[in-house]
């Protein structure tokens, strides 16, 4: 009966985390006791979360701590896509507090829900063991499979659920396959035990199936062709404020746990990723922009268009080294507030009836009826394609400007061309809101919401910010990657 | 690691063996489809219900509850097992895991989710 | 039986589980191919688990069955959103969501 000794336990490593799940917890609390018929003030709560983890990242900045058997590390990368992520978070629920009560679906668990998935996205930055991956990974999943699906009685939220739970879960059992071969080739799932047994040694094949599974696995979640299928019909089926956060926080939650897992656990095989990541990157960023072309759904056309985006990203992990990765971190913000405002104006136009305006048709004559929408718009649009002084513009300069320094000068032509077509798509929103009559009888109108406004204003904030003064947020970038380049 | 190879192998035949099960009724065989053979087979005789059968939807709710709190023993049991060398610490970690299961509980309990009717 | 055996188990499993979601038509079909794709990783954690004479294989199988559990719950919960508006949970008939 000899005792166990109890493991030293760190919870100030989970700081951040901790404070969004407390906040989900309560939300699901209050909810019950005392039912309410608004839900307003979980919606308040929700963004108190966000914006108290927001202050713990800022406060714990530069700090390296490492916790639970270096299950979990909080260093400057976790703290950075913390950031991202509150902000996403903080941006949706902002979005969603009139979004989900005028489409008659506020609930309690939408909030809790939000929360959750947020802590999981967190936790993924964060996670150092391939075991953490797999489960904060789930826990986003799992909560944005049922917030897809959230308007329960409509037909099109379903199957949007439907196609992206199975797809999702398809996935998770090519990562955990993946994940399970490179155990078995290193004996331990510790990114930094995991790199020791790979240093230095030719890598064997039970490693090389690992990492393409793993691959194959992170490429749905992350949604780059050939994997890719699912992104149009789940943003277009699942709510709009619920397709913000699948787009901004779920993908840079994945692209966390990609950068870290390849720059610091599976870092002896960059020659092989690389090789790997470059034709996912070329196919990537060309099917989306080719496909994008040919939408008038809007929410489809953004679909098509993050998985271009998801291309461009994928170009500064080939460039590799902390210029290329930290190109990829400054594009996530920026894309992060671009996208969040986006579909921001997207949620905030429609119908009192619940119904949202998505085709481009719908927008025509915007600029006459609300002016100031049709510019806040434009320059979310803008940004998109890349126009300085946005802030898409800065990220583009930097992510190209690595893989040219890197000698992947196909690649950048590749993507300089893609640019050039995207612009099409883009611009063809711009012309309807301000050089065509609408055509049919019910145009889009403006749904008025504090919060919502609000959100437009930051994320405008942010790009342009981003856009004249990149320099600091990009030493911020520089100094995220660096504790995985040690 | 050459000795991985017959496993990398194996993949590839079972893969090879399910994608040529797949593919080769699609190429090879014939195709003609009429009403008669679109319909279910139900012994020569007309369909009468769906053949996805019918199933009350209750049911299923509470089978959902019910693996969903079942499945937490898989933690409680590796942790009863070592009870008493684990102490306090063990206890209050337990007491930390069953509390937000039990806030779930709870959850699904004021929800009407345990109602039968 | 040797690490070998338990690791061909493991991918055949897998391969079968695959060969069942692909070919499924119905959501519950998929949904048990996926089950089979996730529990054939499990007998590779515990084979190598054993093998490296290490326990955190068997530890992350532990999570990985209360996940595929916590997975399963969820796809049904789904299928029965769909059963109830839509009347049927044939995958392909699910085609509204089209570009």
């Amino acid at each position: 009966m000899t005792p166990i000794p109890a493991p030293p336990v760190l919870l100030s490593a989970l700081t951040p985390v901790l404070v969004i799940l407390a906040a989900g917890a309560l939300v699901l609390l209050l909810d019950l006791v005392p039912p309410r018929d608004t839900k307003q003030h979980l919606g308040g709560l929700a963004l108190g979360g966000f914006v108290a983890s927001l202050l713990a990242s800022v406060w714990f900045w530069d700090a390296d701590l490492r916790a639970f058997r270096d299950m979990i590390a909080l260093d400057n990368f976790a703290l950075f896509f913390n950031l991202v992520i509150g902000y996403a978070g903080a941006l949706v629920v902002l979005l969603s507090m009139d979004y989900v009560r005028r489409t008659g679906a506020e609930t309690g668990e939408y909030y809790a829900l939000v929360l959750f998935a947020g802590s999981g996205m967190m936790l993924l930055g964060s996670a150092t063991d391939l075991i953490v991956v797999f489960l904060s990974l789930e826990l986003m999943s799992l909560s944005l499979y049922v917030l897809a699906g959230l308007f329960k009685t409509r037909l099109d939220s379903g199957e949007a659920s439907m196609k992206y739970f199975l797809l999702g879960a398809f996935a998770s059992s090519f990562l955990l396959y993946g994940i399970a071969l490179v155990y078995g080739a290193t004996g331990s799932t510790n990114f930094d035990k995991v790199a020791a047994a790979l240093a230095g040694k030719a890598p064997d094949g039970l490693v090389v199936v690992g990492l393409g599974l793993m691959l194959v696995g992170f490429g749905f979640k992350l949604s780059s062709v050939p994997f890719h299928m699912w992104a149009p019909d789940v943003y277009q089926g699942a709510p709009t404020t619920v397709t913000a956060f699948i787009a901004t926080g779920s993908k840079a939650a994945a692209f966390a746990a990609v950068i870290r897992l390849l720059f610091s656990a599976l870092r002896s095989m960059q020659p092989d990723w690389t090789v790997l990541l470059w034709g996912v990157a070329a196919l990537t960023m060309t099917v989306g922009n080719v496909v994008a072309i040919a939408q008038s759904n809007l929410k489809r056309m953004l679909a098509y268009s993050s998985v271009a985006h998801v291309g461009y990203m994928l170009v500064g992990l080939v460039a590799g080294g902390a210029s290329g990765a930290g190109a990829v971190l400054f594009y996530l913000l920026a894309y992060t507030f671009t996208t969040a405002g986006t579909f921001g104006v997207i949620s905030l136009c429609g119908r009192t009836s619940g119904d949202e305006s998505v085709d481009v048709r719908d927008y025509a004559g915007l600029a006459r009826r609300h002016p100031l929408l049709a510019f806040v718009l434009s320059l979310f649009l803008l940004s998109l394609i890349g126009i300085p002084p946005l802030a898409g513009f800065v990220g583009k300069f930097y992510l190209f400007g690595a893989a040219v320094r890197g000698g992947y000068l196909w690649l950048v032509v590749i993507g300089v061309l893609n640019s050039a077509i995207a612009a099409y798509y883009y611009l063809r929103v711009i012309v309807y809101m301000y050089m065509r009559e609408p055509e049919e009888a019910i145009p889009a109108g403006l749904v008025p919401s504090f919060a919502g406004g609000l959100a437009l204003a930051i994320s405008i904030v942010g790009i342009v910010l981003l856009g004249v003064m990149p320099a600091p947020f990009a030493n911020l970038a520089v100094a995220a990657v660096a504790p995985l380049l040690k | 690691m050459v000795e991985y190879l017959p496993i990398l192998m194996t993949f590839g035949a079972a893969a090879a063996v399910a994608g040529a099960l797949l593919g080769l009724p699609y190429l090879l065989a014939p195709k003609r489809v009429t009403p008669v053979k679109a319909q279910p087979f139900e012994c020569g005789k007309d369909p009468i219900a769906v053949s996805e059968g019918r199933f009350a939807i209750k049911f299923a709710m509470i089978a959902i509850f019910f693996i969903l709190i079942d499945i937490e023993l898989l933690f409680v049991w590796p942790w009863a097992a070592l009870y008493r060398r684990l102490g306090w610490f063990g206890f209050a970690e337990m007491l930390v895991f069953l509390g937000i299961l039990m806030l779930g509980f709870l959850y699904i309990w004021k929800k009407g989710g345990l109602e039968w009717e | 039986m040797s690490l070998h055996g338990y690791l061909t188990l493991g991918a055949l499993v897998f391969a079968i589980g695959l060969f069942g979601v692909v070919t499924r038509r119905n959501a519950v079909g998929m949904l048990l191919g996926i089950e089979l794709m996730l529990n054939a990783v499990n007998i590779n954690l515990v084979a190598f688990s054993r093998f490296h004479a290490d326990l955190g294989g068997i530890v992350f199988s532990l999570f990985t069955i209360a996940i595929t559990v916590a997975e399963v719950a969820l796809g049904l919960a789904i299928v029965i959103v769909i059963f109830r508006v839509r009347k049927t949970i044939e995958a392909d008939r699910l085609d509204l969501l089209r570009g």
